[in-house]
């Protein structure tokens, strides 16, 4: 578990590996873009809300996509939503995360065939690092989702380069 | 409290042949015909007179009536010719508690109608969305854009019958 467990030498000291305290620092402060679509973006504020408590994962919602490290997205990308989606995207500064939350945003969803207006899956504008499924996911889906992003971050290496 | 029929003489004595094709009997509202040019002065001699004060649009829609006919390509989809296209209007008066739908039917190939959005403000965004969707050209309109598509969508109006959906919009693959 990161540094956690690393040895302590002396009582003020924690020998670790830079890695380490980059990606635990990064993991455990993964600040969201404060935005949402649909009816996912419900289910998104309950995650923040008190009960399931985004907070005590350090997911705090930003008013800016520059403050951000992870966008949610939280419901049906149209065409139209699309474009901004890929913007908001692209003024996040690096380190970056995508979670994409819900049937509609992973593929399209109910409007995979009849959804004229609906783009089937935000992979197709923005790179993808965790889909979670449901129609909304609930709250336990999404935290579990932003527990396999964090367990992804764990492994990053700043040398080598993540696929 | 004035039935469908009753408002219905009342407009055929005023307008004449403006109004006609009253359905009645219905499991549905009974509505009748109204033309697309005279829909305007007939809305405002609705919502004015002192019997009938119908001062609420509920709401404004609009129908592919997919009577035309279907001319089917080799790939298996049709391009609808002739035929017509409705706009439904349900109405509402909230100090009289009556209600009557009126449709204006207009030839696929020219939809023109007049705009109703200086009788009622509200019809402004559903005439939007009417011409958006399904392409109807609102004359007088204040304003006639496209409300939920993109602006720039080039493909058509999608509730049309015959709607093709485009390969791409902006770089985007759109079929799934």
């Amino acid at each position: 578990m990161g540094l956690l467990d690393k040895q302590l030498n002396d009582g003020n000291i924690v020998v670790t590996k830079v890695e380490d305290l980059l990606n635990w620092a990064r993991l455990n402060s993964v600040w969201q873009v404060g935005f949402g679509l649909a009816c996912c973006a419900i289910e998104m504020m309950a995650t923040s809300a008190s009960h399931y408590d985004f907070d005590r994962f350090g997911v705090i919602p930003r008013p800016s996509p520059r403050q951000s490290d992870v966008i949610i997205i939280s419901g049906t990308v149209t065409l139209k939503m699309a474009l901004r989606v890929k913007r908001l995207y692209e003024q996040m500064p690096d380190p970056k995360y995508v979670i994409s939350m819900g049937s509609c945003s992973n593929c399209g969803g109910p409007y995979w065939e009849h959804g004229y207006h609906v783009l089937k899956g935000v992979d197709r504008v923005i790179p993808v690092d965790v889909y979670v499924p449901g129609c909304p996911p609930r709250p336990e889906a999404l935290l579990e989702g932003l527990l396999k992003l964090q367990e992804k971050i764990r492994n990053e290496s700043i040398v080598k380069k993540s696929a | 409290m004035k039935s469908t029929e009753e408002v219905f003489e009342i407009l055929k004595g005023r307008f004449g042949d403006a109004v006609s094709n009253l359905v009645t009997g219905q499991p549905v509202e009974s509505y009748f015909s109204v033309s697309p040019t005279e829909i305007k002065n007939v809305c405002l001699f609705l919502r004015d007179t002192d019997e009938l004060l119908f001062d609420n649009l509920m709401v404004l829609s609009g129908v592919d009536d997919d009577n035309g006919e279907r001319k089917t390509a080799e790939d298996g989809t049709f391009t609808s010719v002739g035929g017509t296209l409705s706009v439904f209007y349900h109405l509402e008066s909230t100090s009289l508690k009556q209600k009557v739908t009126l449709k204006v039917s207009v030839p696929r190939e020219t939809p023109d109608l007049e705009s109703v959005a200086e009788v009622w403000r509200g019809a402004d965004w559903h005439e939007r969305e009417a011409y958006d969707l399904i392409g109807f050209n609102f004359l007088n309109h204040p304003d006639l854009r496209r409300i939920l598509m993109p602006y720039d969508w080039e493909a058509g109006h999608p509730l049309r019958k015959d709607y093709k959906n485009p390969e791409f919009y902006q770089g985007m693959k759109v079929p799934y």
